[in-house]
C-alpha cells in the first residue's frame, strides 16, 4: 500500500466525516433521522462545481464561473442550507417515520432531477471538476467542523436539541421552541453535507447523480449509528473505520458488501449503543468514564463485602454450624 | 381516447403488481410501525427463485410460482427472526429496525451478486407475446394474467384477514399490540404470520416482475416505488395500499405516455413528497394522532 492510496482513503474518510458530523447533530443530538442527506451532498457538489469549473471553451464542455475553491465551498454549503430550510418548513412537522420517509423522497427526487438536467450533464455526469481537494484542505475543514459542532452541542442551543431528542413534549412544555431547534439542526447538518459534497466533487473530479443515491444516505446514517448516537468522537471513529473497512476488505472482493450488510445487522442487534454510546473521547469525557467505573467498582466491592458478612452470619446462625 | 384507455389498462396491470408488494410493506407497518426496507430484497429473491425453478429445474409454471412464494415466505420469516426479533425483545426504537432492515437489504442484494452474479437474466417466454385484441385495445397476455392473479391473491389476503381467527388477531395486534398480548394472543406468532404473508405475496410479485422486465440484483430498488404506493394509500392500511398502488401505476403510465418516460420515476417521488406534505396519513391511513 503506497502513500497515495492511503492518502486517498484518508481523504475519503475525512470527506465522509464532514457529512457524518452534520448527521450526528441531526440524528445523535436532535433525534431526527434522515435518509436523504446524499441529496444535500449532491446540491453542494453541483453548486460547488458550478462555481469553480472554468468557463466553457468548446461547445461540448460544461462551463462554470472559474472562481476560487473557497467560494465553491461556501456556495455549496449555503445552497444546501437554503434547500434544507425549505424542506424543513414543509416536513419538520411530520413525526418519526414520516419525516424519515420525506427525506428519503427528497434525496431520491434530487437525484432524479439531476438525472434530467441536461445543462449539468444529466445522468452521464459532469467531468472536468478541478482537483482542488487536498489532504490539507479536507483536514482544515474537518477541524473547523468538529470544533464548531463540539461548541454548538455544549451551548444552550445544543442542550435544547438534546432535550428535544430525549422528550419532545416535555421540551415543549419547558418552553423550548421545538420546531426552531429541529430546524437549526437540519440546516447545520445540510450545510455540513453540502460542504462534504463540494469536497467530494473536487476530490473525484467527476460528479454524477448516481453517486448520491439512497445507498449513500444510508451509509452516512449507518456510520453515525455505528459510532454511537450523540457522540462526536464516535462519529469520527466511525467515519474512519467504516470508510477504511470496505477498502481493507477489498481482498474479499464481491463478498465485502455481504460482510458489511451482516455487520450492520450484528451491530443493531448486539451493540445498539454503537462504538462510543454517548461517551466522548475528550479529557472531560474520559474522566466521566473513569468516575463511572470507580463508582461501579465501589458498589461491587461493597456488595461483595455485604455478601461475605451475610454468609458469615448465616453460618453462625445455622444450627450445628462449623465447629 | 383509445390511447388513454390503453394507458389505463397498462397502468392497471403494473399497479396490481405494485399492490402485491405494497401490501407487504403495509402489513408489517400496521403491526410493527416501521418500514421494512428488506422487503425489496425478498421480492428480488422471489424473482430469482422463480427464474431458477423454471430454467434449471425445468418445473412447470405453477410449481415455479409455488416454490418462489413459499421460498420468500420462509426468507421473510428468517429475516424477522435474525434481524428484528432481538430488537423487538429489547423494545428498540423504530430507527434500529429500519437500519437493521437496510443491513438485511444490502446483505441480500450482495449475496446474490456474489453467488449468482450481477448479470441481467431474462425469463423464458411462457405466455405468447401477441396481445389479445379487445376492439381498439390490445392487452398483453402476461398483463392480463398478472392482473387476475394479483387480484386473486389480494382478495385472498383480505378474506384471510377479515374472516379467520388469525386474521382477527392480526387486526387486533395492528390496533394495539400490547393489549392484544394481554388478551392472550401470541403476538410473536402473529408477527411471524404477517411476515410470512408479506413474503408469500412478495414471491408472486417477484416472479411477475421478472417476467415483465428482467431479473437482476438491484431489482429491489424498483420496489421502492411500491413502498411509495403504500405511503400514498396510507401506511398500515391494506385497502389503502391496493388503491395507492393502482393509482400510482396508472399515473406513472400516463406520465410516461403523455409527457416523457424520464419523468416516470420522478413523478413517484413528487407524489410521495406531496402526500407527506398535504396528507401524511395517505388516502386511507389510520389515525393522524401519532403521525403528523
Amino acid at each position: 500500500m503506497d502513500w497515495t492510496y492511503i492518502q486517498g482513503i484518508l481523504m475519503l474518510a475525512g470527506i465522509n466525516l464532514i457529512a457524518v458530523l452534520g448527521l450526528c447533530l441531526l440524528t445523535g443530538f436532535t433525534g431526527l433521522f434522515s435518509f436523504g442527506h446524499a441529496g444535500f451532498m449532491a446540491i453542494g457538489a453541483y453548486i460547488g462545481a458550478l462555481m469553480t469549473v472554468p468557463p466553457a471553451t468548446t461547445a461540448g464542455n460544461i462551463g462554470g464561473f472559474g472562481l476560487p475553491f473557497v467560494v465553491g465551498i461556501v456556495a455549496g454549503g449555503a445552497a444546501a442550507g437554503l434547500v434544507s430550510w425549505l424542506l424543513g418548513r414543509i416536513t419538520l412537522n411530520l413525526k418519526g417515520d414520516y419525516f424519515c420517509i420525506a427525506t428519503l423522497g427528497f434525496g431520491e427526487a434530487i437525484r432524479l432531477i439531476l438525472n434530467n438536467v441536461k445543462t449539468f450533464g444529466g445522468a452521464r455526469g459532469w467531468p472536468g471538476v478541478p482537483q482542488y481537494s487536498t489532504v490539507w484542505a479536507v483536514l482544515v475543514v474537518d477541524i473547523v467542523a468538529v470544533l464548531f459542532l463540539a461548541n454548538l452541542v455544549r451551548s444552550r442551543h445544543g442542550r435544547n436539541m438534546i432535550a428535544v431528542r430525549e422528550e419532545e413534549l416535555a421540551a415543549q412544555i419547558a418552553g423550548i421552541d421545538v420546531f426552531k431547534y429541529k430546524m437549526i439542526a437540519l440546516i447545520v447538518s445540510a450545510v455540513y453535507a453540502g460542504v462534504a459534497g463540494v469536497l467530494f466533487g473536487h476530490y473525484m473530479t467527476f460528479i454524477q447523480p448516481k453517486m448520491f443515491s439512497m445507498t449513500k444516505s444510508t451509509e452516512l446514517t449507518i456510520i453515525v449509528i455505528f459510532g454511537g448516537l450523540g457522540s462526536i468522537s464516535g462519529s469520527v471513529l466511525g467515519a474512519l473505520v467504516l470508510t477504511a473497512l470496505p477498502e481493507l476488505l477489498r481482498a474479499f472482493d464481491i463478498w465485502r458488501l455481504v460482510f458489511y450488510g451482516a455487520a450492520v445487522i450484528l451491530i443493531m442487534i448486539s451493540r445498539p449503543k454503537g462504538l462510543m454510546g454517548g461517551m466522548e473521547l475528550s479529557p472531560a469525557g474520559l474522566r466521566k468514564v473513569a468516575a463511572a467505573r470507580r463508582a461501579r467498582l465501589a458498589f461491587k466491592t461493597e456488595a461483595l463485602r455485604e455478601d461475605a458478612a451475610e454468609g458469615l452470619r448465616a453460618e453462625e446462625a445455622a444450627p450445628g454450624g462449623k465447629a | 381516447m383509445s390511447q388513454f384507455l390503453q394507458q389505463l389498462v397498462n397502468g392497471l396491470s403494473i399497479g396490481s403488481v405494485y399492490a402485491l408488494m405494497a401490501v407487504g410493506y403495509s402489513l408489517v407497518y400496521s403491526i410493527m410501525n416501521f418500514s421494512n426496507f428488506a422487503h425489496g430484497g425478498v421480492i428480488m429473491l422471489g424473482a430469482y427463485f422463480g427464474f431458477f425453478s423454471l430454467t434449471s429445474l425445468k418445473l412447470p409454471f405453477a410449481a415455479a410460482f409455488l416454490i418462489a412464494s413459499v421460498g420468500t415466505a420462509l426468507l421473510a420469516v428468517l429475516i424477522e427472526r435474525v434481524a428484528y426479533k432481538p430488537l423487538r425483545d429489547r423494545r428498540a426504537p423504530f430507527l434500529y429496525f429500519i437500519i437493521s432492515a437496510m443491513g438485511a437489504s444490502i446483505l441480500l442484494e450482495n449475496i446474490v451478486i456474489a453467488t449468482i452474479g450481477p448479470t441481467f437474466r431474462t425469463y423464458p417466454e411462457i405466455f405468447a407475446r401477441e396481445p389479445i385484441s379487445l376492439g381498439t385495445l390490445s392487452i398483453g397476455r402476461l398483463d392480463l394474467i398478472m392482473f387476475f392473479v394479483s387480484a386473486f391473491c389480494l382478495a385472498g389476503l383480505i378474506l384471510f384477514i377479515e374472516k379467520t381467527r388469525i386474521g382477527k388477531a392480526i387486526q387486533a395486534a395492528a390496533y394495539n399490540m400490547k393489549a392484544c398480548a394481554l388478551m392472550g394472543v401470541n403476538t410473536d406468532r402473529v408477527v411471524l404470520i404477517v411476515f410470512a404473508l408479506g413474503g408469500f405475496l412478495a414471491g408472486v410479485a417477484g416472479v411477475f416482475f421478472g417476467m415483465k422486465y428482467t431479473v437482476y440484483p438491484q431489482i429491489g430498488n424498483i420496489t421502492t416505488k411500491s413502498f411509495i404506493a403504500a405511503v400514498f394509500g396510507g401506511l398500515g392500511s391494506l385497502p389503502g395500499a391496493v388503491i395507492g398502488s393502482v393509482l400510482l401505476g396508472i399515473i406513472e403510465t400516463l406520465v410516461a405516455g403523455y409527457l416523457s418516460s424520464q419523468f416516470r420515476d420522478l413523478i413517484a417521488f413528487v407524489i410521495l413528497i406531496g402526500v407527506l406534505i398535504f396528507r401524511p396519513t395517505g388516502i386511507m391511513g389510520k389515525s393522524t394522532e401519532d403521525k403528523a
